[in-house]
C-alpha cells in the first residue's frame, strides 16, 4: 500500500512540531525519516497513526484521503506502529499482548480465543525466526524480545504500513543487525516501512529513500548513496565537527577506585552488577560504553550510594565510602547528574532558585541554624542562570516549564557548584538539542581539566568518543575490558555485544 | 499536555506525564486556584443547597401545586425557605440580631471560632501532608488517640494549673503523632499506601476508645456509660472572653500552630524538604535527603497536629472524652485543608468559615426546622468545584487564568 | 495506588568479600508460627482443662440430622493449635527452599485458628453451644455488602479509577432502595432502584477523574461526605414528614427447593433472598468476565498501561467511565442490603463505614473477584463471630474482634500477608 502526507500541520500552543510536511512511501521500500531528537519526526508518525489530530493537511493511502479519529482506525486502514517506548502491558502475557484490541472470541459465551492468539503468535514468530513463548510474560522478555511481540502485534494486523520509531536505540549493534535484516524481509514482502531515526549508519544501512526533518520542517531528500556528513550536515543545519575540542587528559592520582563491585536485586535476585573493578585518576574522563540495561545505571547508582551493595568496595580519595548514603557521598565531594533528569534530577514543580539548591540547602550559606536564607538562594539563582546560560523569563519559573537542555544546565549547575572529586554524569545530553550537548560537553571537560575524576555513562557512542579519555564497555552486570578512546566502533559494538564472552542470542 | 510539548522542544517524544502520579497537578489545581474560583465556588454551592432546600419545603410543594395559577405564589415560598435557612446560618454563625445584649449578639461568631479551633489543628496537619504529597486520612484516629491521651492526663492526674494543661495539650500531640507515626514508618518501610493505612487505623481507634471506655481506669467510679471522668480544672484551656463565651485559649493556639507551620513550610529546611518530597521524592532521595526519615516525620507533625484538635473539646467545650469525641471533625479537616488550598493562612479562614457552618447547626434546627446535614453537603460540593476549576469557569464563564496556561504542562 | 517504595529495603550489607547470598521471604512463616504459638498457648495450655464445647450443626430443615459435637475444649484446642504450628514449620521449609505454599496452606491453617478459637470461645458453658450453621449464614449475610462493595472496587480499579466512594455508593443505594421500594410498595422495586442511585455516584467521580483530572482520592473521600449529607438531608426532612416514604420493607427469603435441605451448607448457601443469589452470579461472571473476556482483556489494559490500550483503539477514558459507573451500580445494588435485604427502613449513615471495609476487603482480596469474596467473607465471619460470642457472653473484648478486618488489611498491605499489587495506572488521569 503506497502512503502519502500531503502538507501535513501540528502545532503544540505556538509551538509548531509540524509545518506543512509531505512525504511519500510507496510499498516494498524503506523510507528513512532523519532528524534530530525534536525535530517532529515522532509527531508526525503519531499524527500519522490517529494519535494526535493534525491541525492542517491530508493522509492518503493509495491516493484515497483517509481521516483518522484514533489508532484503531489506522489499524484497521493497514497501519502498524512500533513505539519508541514498548506498548505492551507489563503483566499481560505475549499472546494477550498482541490479541488486545483485536481480540478472536469463541463458545458461546464469546470468551477470548486464547488457543487462536499462541498460534498466530508461533506463525509469525517461526515466520521470521523469533523464538518468542506466546505464554511468556512481557516483563520477563528482554528489551530485544519485547520490540519482536511489538513487530508481531503489528503484523497480526496485516499491516502493510509499518512504522518503527528509534528502534534501535535499546538494541546492541547486533540485535541491531538483526532487525535490519528483520526489516528488509519485510520489505520483500511488499510492506512499506518507515524507519524513523537519527542514526546515520542504519539509515545508510537499509534505507531506499531518506527524508530529512529539522525543526518540524522537510529540508531535504537524499539517496542512500550520499555521506554520512552530507546528512549530518542536512539534519543539524550546519556542518558538524563529530566531536568537541578537548585537549589531551593530563591525569593525576587515582581518585575513584571501585573494587569487586557487585549488587544483586533484592526481590528478583538477579545479579545487577558483577564485581566490577576500574579506576579513574584526577582530571580524566571514563565513559561507560553499552546497551542499556547492562548494569552502568546500577553502576552510577550504586557509587552514589542509591543502590545498596551487595559485595565490594568504592574508594575515594583514598576514602571508603563503600556503602555511605548518598547524602554522605555527595558530601565527600561527589556530583551527581542522574540519567533521567525529570524523575530524579529536578523537582518540576519547584522554582529554579529552590532546583539549584535541592542538594546543598540545609548548608552555609542558603541556610543558617535550619532557617533558608532567602536573599541568598535569589543571588545564588542570578548568578548560576548566567553562568550556565540557562533560557528562562524568571528565576521564579518553575523547572518543568524550561526545555529539557536547560533542565539539565540547571542540573550541572547545582552540581558544579560544589567543589567535586568525582563527577558522575548518566546519560548526560538525552534528549538535549545539539547546542545544549555542545555547552554540557564543553563543561564536563572544564570539570575535568579543573582536576575532577568524570564517570560518564552513555548509550551514544558518539558521545562516548567525544568525551573519553579511556572507555570501559559494560555487558550483563560486568566490564568486558576498558579501551583507548581510538578503539573503532565495530570492535566496541562486538564488546557491547559481549564479544569473547558468552554469546547471547537473545 | 499540550504544553508540555511546547516546553520540551528538547525532546522528541512528549514526557510521559501518565507515568507519574497527578498528586502535583491535582493539588496545583487546588493551591493555585484564583480566589474567584474559591468565591464562586462557594456561591455555587450554596445555591445548590438553596435548591435542595426549597425542594423539600413544604411550603413551597404545596404552592408549586397551584403553580400555573399563581406562580408568584412558588417563587415567594422558595424565597421564604432559602432566606429562613441562609438568615439561620447567618444568626448562628455570626451575629444574632435577635439577642437583646452585645454579648448575646456577638456569641454566635465566637462559638464559629470555637468549633473552628480543632479544624484548624487538623486541617493543618493535613495541609503539610498534603503539600509533603501524602493523603492522610487518618486525622479522625489520630485526633482520637491524642484527645484520649490528653484526656487521661486530665483527669488521672493532679497538677498545678499551668503544668497541667501543658501536659495534657502536650499529650494530645504525642498521641496523635504516635498515630501518624505508624502509617509514616509503614510507608517509609513497606511502602504500604498510607490512604489505605489511615483508614484503617481509623477505626482501629475507634474501636480501641471504645474498649478503653470499658475500663474502670477511664470511667467516673460507677459508671458504666462510656464517659470519661471531667477532666480537672487544671487542665482546661482557659476561657478567653470570659464565662459567657465558650471561646478557650485552644484558639489562641491553634492560631500560633498556624504561624508554626508557615515558618516550618516556608522558611525551614524541614519544610524544605518536606515539600521536595512530596512533589518528587525520587529527585528529594538523589539530593541526598532522607525521603524515608522525612515521610515519617511528615506523618508525625501531621498527627500531633491532629492530637492537638483533640485537645479542643477534651481541654475546651466537652472536658471529657466520649465514643462521640471525634465526631466527623477528622473528615471536616479534610474538606478544611482542601479548601484551604494546604495553607495555613487559607486553612485558618476555611476552618472559620466551615467552623460557622457547624455552629449554625443549632439554629438551623430551630429556626429553620433543618437538620445539620445540609452543612455536609455544602462543605462537599464547595471542596468538589475548587478541585475543579474548569468546571467551576464553565459554569459562570470566567477566563481562564494566564498563569494556569503557563503551568498546565 | 501502588506509590513505588520510596526506598527499597535497606539491605544488610555484608562485609566486603562475603559470598553474595540468595534472600529468602521468611515473613509469611514467621507471622503463621507466632500466631499458631500464641493460639496453643491462650487458647490450649492457659484454659482450664476438664471444660467442653459443644458444637451444634443442625438445622430442623435438614434431609437428615448431623450429631451435636461436644468436644474436650483444651484437648481440641492444642491439635488444632499444634496443627496449625504444623503448617506454619511446612511453610517455613518451603520458604527455605525459595518455594511458595499453594492457597490451601492459608486455607486449612485459617480453620484451625478459627477452630480453636470457637472451642476457647465456648468452653464450659454447659448450657449454650457454638450454633455453627448459624454462625456461618450470619458470615455470609454480613458479608454481604462487603462483596458487592469490594467487586465495585475491583471494577473501577482494574480500569485504574480509585474508587473510594464506595462508602456512598452504598449509602446511596440503601438510600433509594428504601425510597422507591416504599413509593412502589413493593421492596423488589427497591432492589431494582438502588443500583441507579450507587452509579449516579460513579458517574461523579468518573467524570471529576476522566475530565477534570482531579485526584480520585480527593473525589472518593468528598462524595461520601456529599451522599451522607444528601441522604441524611432527605432522611431527615422528606422522609420524617412522610413516613409512607421509608417503610421496613424486606425481600423475602427463597429456598431453593432440595439443596437448601442439605445440612450445614443448605441452610447457609441455599436459603437466603435474591440479593444473595444475585451476589453468587455476580461474583462468578466478573471472575470470569474479567479474566477471560474481551472486555476483561481491555479493562486491565487500561488499568495496567492505558497509553499501550489507546495505541491499539482502545477508548481509554470511555472504557474507564463506564467502569466506574458499573462499579458505582454493584455497589448500589450492594446498598439494598441495609435496607430492603435485611426488612429496615433507611437509617442515617447506615452503611456505618462498610465501604471502607469493602475497600479493605478488595485490596485483600487482590483485585479480583474471587479473591473479593473470601476477604468479604473472612471479615464477615469476623462480625459475625463478634455477635455469637456477645450472645455466648464471651471474655474476648467485642472491640477487639470489631478490629480484626482492619487489622487484617493493615497487615496485607505492609505486605506481611503477602505482596498485593494493585493496577499500574490507577489514580493516574489519562491524558493524551
Amino acid at each position: 500500500m503506497k502512503l502519502e502526507l500531503q502538507g501535513i500541520t501540528k502545532k503544540f500552543g505556538d509551538f509548531t512540531a509540524n509545518d506543512a510536511i509531505d512525504l511519500v512511501v510507496q510499498p516494498g521500500t524503506v523510507h528513512a525519516l532523519l532528524g534530530e531528537n525534536g525535530a517532529g519526526k515522532s509527531t508526525l508518525m503519531n499524527v500519522l497513526f490517529g494519535l494526535y489530530d493534525a491541525d492542517g493537511g491530508q493522509i492518503l493511502l493509495d491516493d484515497e484521503p483517509r481521516v483518522f479519529a484514533g489508532p484503531g482506525d489506522a489499524m484497521d486502514a493497514g497501519i502498524g506502529m512500533v513505539h519508541q517506548h514498548f506498548m505492551l502491558v507489563p503483566v499481560f502475557t505475549v499472546a494477550e499482548s498482541v490479541m488486545l484490541g483485536n481480540e478472536d472470541v469463541t463458545g458461546p459465551a464469546k470468551l477470548l480465543d486464547l488457543n487462536a492468539a499462541r498460534a498466530k503468535v508461533k506463525e509469525l514468530s517461526d515466520r521470521f525466526g523469533f523464538a518468542i513463548d506466546p505464554d511468556a510474560v512481557i516483563e520477563d522478555l528482554s528489551v530485544g524480545a519485547q520490540q519482536r511481540v511489538e513487530i508481531i502485534k503489528a503484523l497480526s494486523r496485516d499491516a502493510q504500513i509499518l512504522i518503527l520509531d528509534e528502534p534501535t536505540a535499546v538494541l546492541t549493534p547486533q540485535e541491531t543487525d538483526e532487525l535490519l535484516d528483520i526489516v528488509g524481509q519485510l520489505r520483500d514482502a511488499g510492506t512499506a516501512v518507515v524507519l524513523i531515526t537519527h542514526k546515520l549508519r542504519e539509515v545508510k544501512a537499509i534505507a531506499d529513500d531518506i527524508t530529512v526533518i529539522r525543526r518540524g520542517k522537510v529540508v531535504g531528500t537524499a539517496e542512500p548513496t550520499a555521506s554520512q556528513e552530507e546528512l549530518a550536515s542536512l539534519m543539524v543545519g550546519r556542518d558538524v565537527s563529530m566531536t568537541v575540542a578537548k585537549d589531551a587528559a593530563d591525569p593525576g592520582d587515582p581518585m575513584l577506585q571501585v573494587h569487586n563491585l557487585t549488587v544483586v536485586d533484592g526481590v528478583t535476585e538477579i545479579t545487577l552488577l558483577d564485581g566490577v573493578t576500574f579506576e579513574i585518576r584526577a582530571g580524566e574522563i571514563l565513559a561507560v560504553a553499552g546497551v542499556q540495561g547492562n548494569g552502568q545505571t546500577e553502576l552510577a547508582e550504586a557509587i552514589a550510594g542509591l543502590t545498596p551493595t551487595d559485595a565490594g568496595h568504592v574508594t575515594l580519595d583514598g576514602e571508603d565510602i563503600t556503602g555511605h548514603s548518598i547524602r554522605k557521598v555527595l558530601d565527600a565531594g561527589v556530583g551527581f547528574v542522574p540519567e533521567d533528569r525529570t524523575e530524579d534530577g529536578i523537582v518540576a514543580n519547584f522554582t529554579i532558585i529552590n532546583n539549584l539548591i535541592l542538594d546543598i540547602y540545609d548548608r552555609a550559606p542558603y541556610s543558617t541554624r535550619g532557617t533558608l536564607n532567602g536573599k541568598v538562594l535569589v543571588d545564588n539563582a542570578e548568578k548560576q542562570v548566567e553562568n550556565f546560560d540557562v533560557r528562562t523569563t524568571s528565576i521564579n519559573a518553575l523547572t518543568g516549564s524550561l526545555s529539557g537542555g536547560n533542565q539539565q544546565k540547571v542540573v550541572l549547575a547545582r552540581e558544579l557548584s560544589r567543589d567535586l572529586k568525582l563527577l558522575i554524569a548518566s546519560q548526560p545530553t538525552r534528549g538535549l538539542d545539539v547546542g545544549s550537548i555542545e555547552f554540557v560537553h564543553k563543561r564536563i571537560i572544564e570539570e575535568r581539566d579543573n582536576g575532577a575524576a568524570v564517570l560518564i555513562v552513555s548509550s551514544e557512542l558518539d558521545e562516548v568518543y567525544a568525551l573519553a579519555d579511556r572507555i570501559a564497555v559494560m555487558y550483563h552486570g560486568r566490564i568486558v575490558d576498558i579501551v583507548p578512546p581510538d578503539t573503532d566502533r565495530d570492535t566496541l559494538g562486538l564488546m557491547m555485544a559481549g564479544a569473547h564472552k558468552e554469546e547471547e542470542a537473545a | 499536555m499540550s504544553e508540555q510539548v511546547v516546553t520540551q522542544p528538547g525532546g522528541e517524544s512528549p514526557a510521559p506525564d501518565e507515568d507519574r502520579r497527578d498528586w502535583a497537578g491535582t493539588w496545583r489545581q487546588i493551591t493555585e486556584s484564583s480566589g474567584l474560583v474559591v468565591a464562586m465556588a462557594i456561591f455555587a454551592a450554596l445555591v445548590i443547597a438553596g435548591l435542595l432546600v426549597i425542594l423539600v419545603d413544604p411550603d413551597v410543594q404545596e404552592a408549586a401545586g397551584y403553580f400555573f395559577s399563581r406562580p408568584g405564589d412558588t417563587f415567594a415560598a422558595a424565597w421564604e425557605a432559602v432566606s429562613s435557612v441562609y438568615g439561620a446560618i447567618f444568626q448562628g454563625a455570626v451575629l444574632n440580631f435577635d439577642s437583646s445584649t452585645f454579648a448575646g449578639t456577638i456569641k454566635p461568631f465566637t462559638q464559629t471560632l470555637t468549633m473552628a479551633t480543632p479544624l484548624i489543628f487538623a486541617g493543618l496537619g493535613l495541609g503539610i501532608g498534603f503539600r509533603a504529597g501524602m493523603f492522610n486520612i487518618g486525622a479522625q484516629g489520630q485526633l482520637l488517640i491524642g484527645a484520649t491521651v490528653g484526656a487521661y492526663i486530665g483527669f488521672a492526674w493532679h497538677l498545678p494549673f499551668p503544668l497541667h494543661l501543658a501536659l495534657a495539650v502536650l499529650g494530645t500531640a504525642v498521641g496523635g503523632a504516635l498515630w501518624g507515626f505508624i502509617p509514616g514508618i509503614l510507608k517509609a518501610k513497606t511502602g504500604a499506601h498510607e490512604v489505605i493505612v489511615t483508614i484503617m487505623l481509623n477505626y482501629v481507634a475507634l474501636n480501641l476508645v471504645a474498649y478503653l471506655l470499658t475500663l474502670e481506669a477511664f470511667l467516673p467510679p460507677g459508671q458504666t456509660n462510656p464517659k470519661s471522668p471531667i477532666v480537672d480544672e487544671s487542665a482546661q484551656y482557659p476561657l478567653l472572653l470570659g464565662s459567657q463565651f465558650n471561646l478557650h485559649w485552644g484558639f489562641i493556639l491553634a492560631l500560633l500552630c498556624a504561624w508554626g507551620v508557615w515558618w516550618l513550610m516556608e522558611r525551614s529546611t524541614l519544610g524544605f524538604e518536606f515539600r521536595a518530597a512530596g512533589a518528587n521524592a525520587r529527585a528529594a532521595r538523589t539530593a541526598g535527603m532522607n525521603v524515608t526519615k522525612t515521610t515519617i516525620l511528615v506523618m508525625v507533625v501531621a498527627g500531633a497536629l491532629a492530637g492537638l484538635a483533640g485537645s479542643a473539646p477534651v481541654l475546651g467545650t466537652e472536658k471529657a472524652l466520649t465514643d462521640q469525641t471525634a465526631g466527623s471533625l477528622g473528615f471536616d479537616a479534610i474538606t478544611v485543608a482542601l479548601l484551604g488550598r494546604s495553607r495555613p493562612l487559607g486553612t485558618v479562614f476555611a476552618a472559620i468559615l466551615f467552623g460557622g457552618l457547624q455552629a449554625a447547626g443549632p439554629t438551623l434546627q430551630t429556626v429553620a426546622g433543618l437538620r445539620p446535614d445540609i452543612v455536609y453537603v455544602i462543605q462537599a460540593l464547595v471542596v468538589l468545584f475548587i478541585a475543579a476549576p474548569p468546571l467551576v469557569r464553565t459554569m459562570f464563564r470566567l477566563p481562564v487564568p494566564a498563569h494556569e496556561k503557563e503551568v498546565a504542562a | 495506588m501502588s506509590a513505588p517504595a520510596i526506598e527499597p529495603s535497606a539491605l544488610a550489607h555484608p562485609e566486603p568479600g562475603e559470598p553474595v547470598i540468595k534472600r529468602r521471604s521468611w515473613k509469611a512463616p514467621i507471622a503463621l508460627g507466632v500466631i499458631a504459638v500464641a493460639s496453643l498457648v491462650i487458647f490450649g495450655l492457659l484454659s482450664p482443662s476438664g471444660s467442653q464445647t459443644t458444637f451444634v450443626f443442625a438445622r430442623s430443615t435438614d434431609f437428615f440430622t448431623l450429631p451435636t459435637l461436644t468436644v474436650s475444649s483444651r484437648g481440641a484446642a492444642i491439635v488444632l493449635s499444634v496443627l496449625a504450628l504444623l503448617l506454619a514449620a511446612y511453610s517455613a521449609a518451603l520458604a527455605a527452599n525459595y518455594r511458595k505454599p499453594g492457597i490451601w496452606l492459608p486455607v486449612v491453617y485459617g480453620m484451625a485458628i478459627i477452630g480453636s478459637l470457637l472451642t476457647w470461645a465456648g468452653a464450659g458453658r454447659d448450657n449454650t453451644s457454638i450454633q455453627f450453621t448459624g454462625l456461618l449464614t450470619s458470615s455470609l449475610f454480613l458479608a454481604v455488602p462487603l462483596v458487592f462493595g469490594a467487586l465495585a472496587g475491583t471494577i473501577c480499579e482494574r480500569s485504574g479509577i480509585v474508587n473510594i466512594a464506595i462508602e456512598g455508593q452504598l449509602l446511596a443505594g440503601a438510600f433509594l432502595a428504601a425510597l422507591v421500594g416504599s413509593m412502589a410498595g413493593n421492596a423488589y422495586v427497591g432492589l431494582i432502584a438502588a443500583p441507579i442511585a450507587g452509579a449516579a455516584v460513579g458517574a461523579i467521580l468518573a467524570v471529576f477523574a476522566t475530565r477534570y483530572w482531579v485526584d480520585q482520592i480527593v473525589v472518593g473521600v468528598v462524595l461520601n461526605l456529599l451522599v451522607l449529607g444528601l441522604t441524611g438531608f432527605f432522611f431527615n426532612s422528606i422522609m420524617k414528614t412522610n413516613p409512607e416514604l421509608n417503610q421496613a420493607l424486606s425481600i423475602p427469603t427463597i429456598d431453593i427447593p432440595l439443596l437448601s435441605k442439605i445440612p450445614v451448607i443448605g441452610p447457609v448457601l441455599f436459603q437466603q433472598n435474591l440479593l444473595v443469589y444475585i451476589l453468587y452470579i455476580v461474583v462468578i461472571v466478573l471472575q470470569i468476565m474479567l479474566f477471560k473476556s474481551r472486555w476483561g482483556l481491555r479493562v486491565r489494559a487500561v488499568g495496567e498501561h492505558p497509553k499501550a490500550a489507546d495505541t491499539v483503539g482502545i477508548k481509554v477514558n470511555r472504557t474507564r467511565v463506564r467502569n466506574t459507573i458499573l462499579g458505582g451500580a454493584v455497589a448500589g445494588l450492594g446498598g439494598a442490603f441495609f435496607t430492603v435485604a435485611s426488612g429496615l427502613a433507611f437509617g442515617n449513615n447506615m452503611s456505618a463505614g462498610k465501604g471502607y471495609i469493602a475497600l479493605a476487603a478488595m485490596i485483600l482480596g487482590r483485585w479480583s473477584p474471587r479473591g473479593a469474596l473470601a476477604a468479604a467473607l473472612l471479615f464477615g465471619f469476623a462480625d459475625a463471630l463478634r455477635v455469637q460470642l456477645g450472645i455466648i457472653g464471651s471474655d474476648i473484648p467485642s472491640e477487639f474482634l470489631a478490629m480484626t478486618p482492619y487489622l487484617a488489611t493493615l497487615f496485607a498491605v505492609a505486605g506481611l500477608v503477602g505482596h498485593s499489587r494493585a493496577p499500574a495506572a490507577e489514580n493516574i488521569p489519562y491524558k493524551k
